[in-house]
C-alpha cells in the first residue's frame, strides 16, 4: 500500500475560530473600572468604566457577528512550510499508516511532560498551601494556649479543722456550668514545713476524678442533710460554690466500682493510682486552687501525709512502674 | 418511538404516544448528554449468579440504613443547637434543650429523632451481618481482598459516627459515656493523651468537646462514608456478586443460564490475567 502523504488539509486542522481580537480585553476592564467605581466614586468612575464597557461590548459584538453579516473573516494564512516526508524524521512504523512522527530526544522534557509535571507540582504547592493551615486549625487549638485556671473558694475560716466537704465550683467563669468540678476538702490545720521550720496552713484538696476512665467517684458515708449540718452556698470569684459537709469512709466511682480511701489511695477496683489532688495557695485569707497533679499513692493522713507527687496525667494513665513507660509524653495542659 | 399502524390510529392510541415521547423526552436528553441513564441500566441490571439469596441484599440494607441515618441527620440539624451555654428561659444546657424541643415540641420530631437514634443501632447490625455474610460466603477472597478492607473502614467510620453521635443530647448519659470514651482513647499507649486531649479540644471536656464532635458527626465522618461507600459500590460492580459456597454453578456442575462456560464464584465478568480468563480451582479449563 502507498503511503498516504499529509496533505495540506491534513496538517490545518484547526477549528474556524475567529481571529484573535482586542476587544474583549477592553470590555473586561470596562466591567473592572464599574467594580472598582462603584468602591470610589460610584458617579464617576462607574460611568467611564460603563462607557468603556458598552463601546468595547458593541465592537467585540460586530466583530464576533461579521460572520453572520456576510462580511469575509480576516484568516491567518498557513505559514507553515511543507516537509518532505522523511526529512528529519524517523521511519514511520508499520501501524502508523505511514504518518512520519518527529523524533523526539529521550532526554528531551516534551511539551506534554512538562504540563503534566507543572499541574501535579502546581497542584501539590496549592494543596499545601491550603492543607498546612486547615490542618493546624484543626489540631493545634487543643494544644496550645492551655491556661492555668484558679479558682477561689472563698474564706478558708468555714472549714473547721478536721472536718471535710465536698466542694463544687466552677473552674472557668467563661465556660459557666459546664467546667463544674467537684473535690474533696479537708483543712489540716497548720503544719511545720520541714524545709523553712515555719508554720503554714495544709489542706487536703482530692479531686473527685476517678482515676480509671474519669467518671466521678461519690464520697462514701452521710453527708448534708443525713449528718443535719447545713450545705454552705457562696458566690466566689469563680461564680457560685457549694460545700457540703460529709463523714467520708473513702470514695468510691459509680461507673466501674474502683474504691479509694479518704487520702485518695487505690483499695480495690480498674483505676490505676491515687486520686488526684489539687495545688493550693491561701490568698488574703481565701482558699485558692490551682492545678492539679497526679498521686502514685500517699503514706500517712492529713498534714503528716507523705504524698509521691507526678505531673498532672489523664485518667488511666499509670504514673509509676513499667506502665508508666507508656506515656512517655504529655501533651502540654496544666 | 414510531409505531406503524395497519389502521388509522385511535385517539387513545395517539395520546399514549404523544405521553410516551413526553416521558422519553428529558430521560433521552440526559442521556445523550452524560450516558447516566445507561450508566443505572448497566448498574441495576447487571449480571449475577442465578443462585444468589437474600443474604445478599444485606449489603443494600446496610446502605438503605445509612441514607435513612444522612436524611433525617440533615433534618435533625436544622432544629439542633451545639451550645453548652445555659439555656436562660430553662436554665437548662442549649443543645439538651433543643433536643428536647425536637422531641416533644416540633411536629413528627420525636418520630425522626427516634428514626435516627434506633436507626444508627440499625445501621451497626446491618453493617455486622453483612461481614458475617462475606466472612461466612467466603466472598472476600481474590479479588475482593480490597473490598473487605473498605468494607471495614467503612464499620470503623460507623462506630465513631455513634460514638460522637451519642455526645450530642448532653445529658448525664452522654456527657459521661463520652467522658469515659475519650479517656479511653487517652490510656493509649504513647499518643493517646495526645488523642483524648484533641477530642476534648483542650484539657478538659467542654463547649469545645461538644462543637468539634457535633462537626465530626454531621459532616467529617458522613463525607467520608459517602467516599468510601462509594468505591466499595464501584469494586462490586466492577468484581461482580459472590455465588453461595454451595453454589453448583460456580462449582461447574451445572452451566450457567446463557450456556457460557460457568463462571467462579460470583466473577461474572472474566479479568483477564496472563492473557486468560482467571479460572476456578475444580473447574473444567481450569489452572491446573
Amino acid at each position: 500500500m502507498q503511503p498516504e502523504q499529509p496533505s495540506p488539509e491534513n496538517q490545518h486542522e484547526e477549528a474556524h475560530l475567529p481571529s484573535p481580537s482586542v476587544y474583549p480585553i477592553g470590555f473586561a476592564i470596562g466591567i473592572v473600572v464599574i467594580l472598582v467605581g462603584l468602591v470610589i466614586n460610584p458617579e464617576l468612575i462607574s460611568s467611564i468604566g460603563a462607557v468603556i464597557a458598552l463601546v468595547f461590548g458593541f465592537l467585540w459584538a460586530r466583530d464576533a457577528t461579521r460572520d453572520l453579516r456576510g462580511e469575509p473573516v480576516a484568516v491567518e494564512p498557513e505559514r507553515r512550510e511543507m516537509v518532505e516526508a522523511g526529512a528529519g524524521e524517523t521511519a514511520p512504523p508499520a501501524d502508523q499508516q505511514g504518518v512520519a512522527l518527529p523524533v523526539v530526544p529521550e532526554t528531551a522534557v516534551t511539551r506534554s511532560h512538562f504540563l503534566e509535571g507543572a499541574t501535579i507540582g502546581l497542584g501539590a504547592v496549592i494543596g499545601g498551601l491550603i492543607t498546612v493551615p486547615v490542618a493546624g486549625f484543626a489540631l493545634l487549638p487543643s494544644f496550645l494556649g492551655q491556661k492555668q485556671h484558679k479558682v477561689d473558694l472563698g474564706p478558708v475560716d468555714k472549714f473547721p479543722i478536721g472536718s471535710w466537704f465536698i466542694a463544687t465550683f466552677i473552674v472557668d467563669p467563661a465556660q459557666g456550668e459546664v467546667s463544674r468540678r467537684a473535690a474533696f476538702v479537708r483543712n489540716n490545720g497548720s503544719v511545720t514545713d520541714p524545709s523553712t521550720k515555719k508554720q503554714v496552713p495544709s489542706f487536703t484538696i482530692i479531686s473527685n476524678r476517678c482515676t480509671h476512665v474519669g467518671c466521678p467517684t461519690q464520697a462514701n458515708g452521710p453527708q448534708g442533710p443525713t449528718l443535719g449540718k447545713p450545705t454552705i452556698k457562696e458566690h466566689t470569684a469563680n461564680g457560685p460554690a457549694e460545700f457540703v459537709p460529709v463523714i467520708p469512709a473513702g470514695y468510691g466511682c459509680p461507673c466501674h466500682g474502683s474504691q479509694f480511701d479518704t487520702e485518695g489511695n487505690r483499695t480495690a477496683g480498674p483505676a490505676v493510682r491515687a486520686l488526684d489532688r489539687y495545688g493550693f495557695e491561701i490568698n488574703h485569707g481565701r482558699l485558692v486552687l490551682l492545678s492539679t497533679y497526679s498521686v502514685s499513692h500517699v503514706v500517712g493522713t492529713g498534714g503528716q501525709a507523705q504524698i509521691y507527687k507526678y505531673k498532672s496525667t489523664g485518667p488511666g494513665q499509670h504514673v509509676d512502674g513499667p506502665e508508666a513507660w507508656f506515656y512517655p509524653l504529655q501533651p502540654p495542659h496544666h | 418511538m414510531a409505531t406503524t399502524y395497519k389502521r388509522k390510529p385511535t385517539k387513545a392510541e395517539i395520546r399514549r404516544e404523544q405521553m410516551e415521547a413526553a416521558v422519553m423526552y428529558p430521560i433521552d436528553w440526559l442521556e445523550e448528554r452524560s450516558g447516566l441513564v445507561g450508566g443505572v441500566k448497566y448498574f441495576l441490571f447487571r449480571n449475577v449468579p442465578s443462585d444468589i439469596n437474600w443474604m445478599q441484599t444485606l449489603g443494600s440494607a446496610a446502605l438503605t440504613a445509612f441514607l435513612v441515618q444522612a436524611i433525617t441527620g440533615v433534618i435533625l440539624a436544622m432544629y439542633y443547637t451545639p451550645s453548652v451555654q445555659t439555656d436562660p428561659a430553662t436554665g437548662q444546657p442549649v443543645a439538651w434543650e433543643s433536643i428536647r424541643h425536637i422531641t416533644d415540641d416540633v411536629t413528627m420530631g420525636w418520630l425522626v429523632r427516634g428514626m435516627h437514634k434506633w436507626g444508627a443501632s440499625v445501621f451497626i447490625i446491618l453493617m455486622f451481618l453483612h461481614m458475617g455474610r462475606v466472612f461466612l460466603f467466603g466472598a472476600y477472597k481474590y479479588p475482593r481482598e480490597l473490598n473487605w478492607i473498605v468494607g471495614v473502614l467503612i464499620l470503623v467510620m460507623g462506630l465513631m459516627e455513634g460514638f460522637t453521635g451519642y455526645l450530642l443530647p448532653w445529658d448525664q448519659t452522654a456527657y459521661w459515656a463520652s467522658v469515659v470514651g475519650i479517656n479511653l482513647n487517652g490510656t493509649a499507649p504513647f499518643l493517646g493523651p495526645w488523642l483524648a486531649q484533641f477530642l476534648r479540644g483542650g484539657q478538659e471536656i467542654g463547649g469545645e468537646t461538644l462543637t468539634r464532635f457535633y462537626s465530626i458527626h454531621m459532616l467529617l465522618i458522613p463525607g467520608a462514608i459517602i467516599g468510601l461507600i462509594t468505591l466499595h459500590l464501584y469494586l462490586v460492580i466492577r468484581l461482580g456478586v459472590t455465588s453461595p459456597p454451595w453454589s453448583k454453578e460456580a462449582a461447574g456442575m451445572e452451566p450457567a443460564e446463557d450456556g457460557h462456560a460457568p463462571l467462579r464464584p460470583g466473577l461474572t465478568r472474566p479479568v483477564t490475567r496472563n492473557g486468560n480468563g482467571i479460572a476456578a480451582q475444580g473447574e473444567p479449563g481450569g489452572q491446573k
